[in-house]
C-alpha cells in the first residue's frame, strides 16, 4: 500500500500542445503584459522557457516614466493599478530584453504600446525580423492622442486602423493578436472590426476601469484617479467576453485572460474557446504562479481522462448552429 | 537569488507597539544581507488578498533545530497585516526572500551612526552585527512618537557604543525627532557614514544633516508594493542615477537602499519634469488611464 500512496493519485500524461494562428506552443500557459516586465525577474523562479510563451509588458516608441505614485490599491480579490506604460523604449527592449528572452529559448509574446497609428507602426516596423519574437499583442487599451484621448479599444474603426498597420508591417509568420478591453458596449463588434482588419488572434480581456477612493484622505487612492482593475474580481466577465467572441468567430484564435490563478481558472478559459491564457495579477503575490497553473492544469486534465490540451478548447461554446439560426430554421 | 518558500511560523511576539514573526524558511538565511526584505503572502491560498506584504529582514538563522529562520517586524495596518497578526506556531506562511538591494560596507574600520524611526530600526540590528564584525564602532539614534513604538530599545543599548532616543511625547529619552539630536551625535562620534530607516520625512532631514557635514549616508525607504520582486511596477521613486539622470526607480530592485544623497525627497509622489521619459503626454492625462497596466 504504501508504493501507491507514494505517487500521485493520477499520472498526468496529457498532451499539453497548443497552437496560436499556426505558431506552436508546448503548452497553454502565458505570462500577462504588464505583470511579468521582461521575464527576468521571474527566471529567479522558474525556467521561463517552461512556459507557453512570455508576454512582455507593452513596449512604447520612446522611454516613459508613467505616472506618480500611489500606482496600486487593492480591492476585494483584485487590484487597481495606474503605471502609465513605465518603460524602456523600444530601442532599449530591443537591445537588453528581448535577445535575453531568446537566449533562455523562451517564446516572446511581445505587447506593444502607442498614442497613434504611426507609433504602433513603427514598433512593428523595429520588430520585423528580431530574434525571439514569437507573436505581436498589440495593447489598444491606450489614448489615441489624435483623437482626443479617445482609446482605441473603444471604437472598431480606430481599433481597425492600429491593427491592419501592425498587420501590414509584421513579418507573415507572426500573428498579430490584438488586446482587447472589455470595457465596450458590444465586444464582439470590436473583435470583429480587429479580425476583419486583419487580426490573426485575439488576446482577451485587459483591465476594467475602476476607481477606489480613499476614506483617511478623502481622495482618489490613486495619483491617476483611475486605474485597471485586475485579478480574480474580474475572471467571470472576461469568462463570459471570451465565451461571447469563441461563440461568434470560432475560428479566431484567442489568448485568455483576467484573473486566472489556479488550473481550474485556466481550464474555464479554455473551456470558454481561448487556446491559450495567460497568468497576471497571481504572480504578484506568487512569482511561481505560472508554473503553478500549469501543473494544476494538467492535473485537471488528467483526472478528467482529457489526453489534449486541444481537445477541450471551446468546449463549452456551441458547436451547433447558433440558438437564434437554429430555431430560425424549426420556424421555416 | 530570492528563493519562494513555504513557511511555518516557528515564534510570534508582541514587542511593544509590534508584531515580530520568526519563520521556518529554508534558503533565505544564506543569502541574506543587511538592508534586504521579504515579501510575504497574506491570507493563505484562497485569499482575497492577492498582493505581497514587503518587510525588512530583522534576524536569520542559517540552521537552527529546526532550519534557517527569518524574522521580520510589522505593525498592523489593515487587514493583511491583522491576518499576519493572529498567525500561531506552525501556521503556514508563503515568503520569498531575501530580496533587494542591501547597505554597503565600509571597505575600513569606521565609525558609523545608524538612524531608525520606529519600527524603521529593525533592519538595522544585522547592520550593526555585520559592521561590528569588521571592526566598526557604532552608535545609534532611534526615535518614534511614543516609547510603545521604539522598537528594540534595549537591544540597541546592548550591541551599540551609544544609543540616543527621542520620543515626540518624551514617554523616552528626548522629547522631539532623531532629527533634532543627530547633528549633536554626528559632532560627538566623528561618524565616516550614516545608515538610517524609517519614514520618506525622516529619511529627507538625515539625509540633509548628513549632506551638509559631507557624511555619506544611505538609506533603506519603505515605499508600497505590490509584488516586491520588480515586475509590478508601483514601489518607484525619483532617484538620480550615476550618469546625474532622474528615474523612476523601482525601490524593490534598485532599492530599498539607496544613496540618501540619490533620492529626490521633495519629489517623491511626483515624476519630475526632468526624470527619464517624463512627463506623460497630457492628453493620456485626460483619458480614462484604466487598461493601461
Amino acid at each position: 500500500m504504501t508504493s501507491t500512496v507514494a505517487r500521485p493519485s493520477v499520472a498526468p500524461a496529457v498532451d499539453l500542445r497548443t497552437t496560436l494562428a499556426g505558431v506552436r506552443f508546448p503548452n497553454p500557459v502565458f505570462t500577462a503584459s504588464g505583470c511579468a516586465a521582461a521575464g527576468r525577474e521571474l527566471a529567479q523562479f522558474f525556467d521561463v522557457a517552461a512556459l507557453g510563451g512570455v508576454v512582455t509588458k507593452s513596449i512604447m516608441v520612446r522611454p516613459r516614466s508613467g505616472r506618480p505614485t500611489p500606482r496600486m490599491a487593492e480591492t476585494p480579490s483584485g487590484m487597481l493599478n495606474s503605471i502609465g506604460l513605465q518603460g524602456p523604449g523600444i530601442d532599449a527592449f530591443l537591445e537588453h530584453d528581448l535577445p535575453w528572452l531568446a537566449d533562455r529559448g523562451a517564446r516572446a509574446v511581445v505587447s506593444i504600446a502607442g498614442g497613434s497609428v504611426e507609433e504602433y507602426v513603427r514598433l512593428a516596423t523595429k520588430l520585423r525580423g528580431a530574434p525571439g519574437l514569437a507573436m505581436v499583442e498589440v495593447n489598444i487599451s491606450c489614448p489615441n492622442v489624435e483623437d482626443r484621448g479617445q482609446v482605441f479599444a473603444g471604437d472598431s474603426g480606430a481599433a481597425a486602423a492600429v491593427i491592419s498597420a501592425v498587420r501590414r508591417q509584421s513579418p507573415a509568420h507572426i500573428p498579430v493578436f490584438a488586446k482587447l478591453s472589455p470595457d465596450v458596449t458590444d465586444i464582439v463588434a470590436i473583435a470583429r472590426a480587429c479580425v476583419d482588419a486583419g487580426a490573426d488572434g485575439l488576446s482577451m480581456v485587459n483591465t476594467l476601469l475602476g476607481m477606489v477612493i480613499d476614506t483617511t484622505t478623502l481622495r482618489p487612492a490613486l495619483a491617476g484617479v483611475t486605474g485597471g482593475l485586475s485579478g480574480p474580481a474580474i475572471r467571470p466577465v472576461a469568462l463570459r467576453c471570451v465565451w461571447q467572441v469563441a461563440q461568434v468567430l470560432p475560428e479566431v484564435p484567442i489568448l485568455g485572460m483576467g484573473g486566472v490563478r489556479t488550473g481550474l481558472d485556466a481550464l474555464q478559459f479554455l473551456l470558454a474557446g481561448a487556446s491559450a491564457v495567460s497568468v497576471g495579477t497571481a504572480v504578484f503575490g506568487d512569482p511561481r504562479a505560472p508554473v503553478r497553473v500549469l501543473a494544476e492544469l494538467e492535473q485537471a486534465l488528467a483526472e478528467r481522462g482529457i489526453d489534449r490540451v486541444a481537445d477541450v478548447i471551446g468546449l463549452a461554446t456551441d458547436r451547433l448552429p447558433r440558438p437564434d439560426i437554429a430555431r430560425t430554421e424549426e420556424e421555416q | 537569488m530570492p528563493v519562494q518558500v513555504a513557511g511555518r511560523v516557528l515564534t510570534m511576539r508582541r514587542v511593544g507597539a509590534y508584531h515580530a514573526m520568526t519563520l521556518l524558511a529554508d534558503g533565505i538565511a544564506e543569502e541574506f544581507r543587511p538592508g534586504q526584505f521579504v515579501a510575504v503572502a497574506v491570507g493563505g491560498p484562497d485569499s482575497s488578498m492577492l498582493l505581497h506584504r514587503a518587510f525588512s529582514i530583522h534576524a536569520v538563522t542559517e540552521r537552527g533545530q529546526y532550519g534557517g529562520t527569518v524574522t521580520f517586524v510589522f505593525a498592523v495596518i489593515g487587514r493583511g497585516t491583522a491576518w499576519l497578526a493572529r498567525r500561531r506556531p506552525n501556521d503556514a506562511v508563503d515568503v520569498v526572500g531575501p530580496l533587494g538591494r542591501s547597505f554597503r560596507l565600509p571597505r575600513d574600520r569606521a565609525t558609523a551612526t545608524l538612524v531608525g524611526g520606529g519600527y524603521g530600526s529593525a533592519p538595522l540590528f544585522p547592520l550593526i552585527d555585520a559592521l561590528r564584525a569588521r571592526g566598526c564602532r557604532v552608535d545609534a539614534v532611534l526615535g518614534a512618537a511614543t516609547a510603545d513604538r521604539l522598537f528594540g530599545p534595549l537591544e540597541a543599548k546592548r550591541r551599540t557604543t551609544s544609543v540616543v532616543f527621542t520620543t515626540e511625547d518624551a514617554t523616552m529619552g528626548e522629547r522631539g525627532r532623531v532629527s533634532d539630536v543627530l547633528p549633536a551625535v554626528l559632532e560627538h562620534t566623528g561618524s565616516d557614514v550614516v545608515y538610517a530607516c524609517g519614514p520618506m520625512g525622516m529619511l529627507r532631514a538625515v539625509s540633509a544633516i548628513a549632506a551638509a557635514r559631507g557624511i555619506p549616508c544611505q538609506v533603506a525607504v519603505e515605499e508600497s508594493m505590490a509584488c516586491g520582486i520588480g515586475v509590478c511596477m508601483t514601489c518607484v521613486l525619483p532617484v538620480v542615477g550615476d550618469d546625474g539622470t532622474t528615474r523612476m526607480v523601482r525601490s524593490c530592485v534598485e532599492g530599498p537602499v539607496f544613496g540618501g544623497d540619490r533620492v529626490r525627497f521633495g519629489d517623491v509622489g511626483t515624476v519630475p519634469a526632468d526624470a527619464l521619459g517624463a512627463p506623460v503626454a497630457p492628453l493620456a492625462d485626460a483619458a480614462p488611464p484604466g487598461a493601461t497596466p
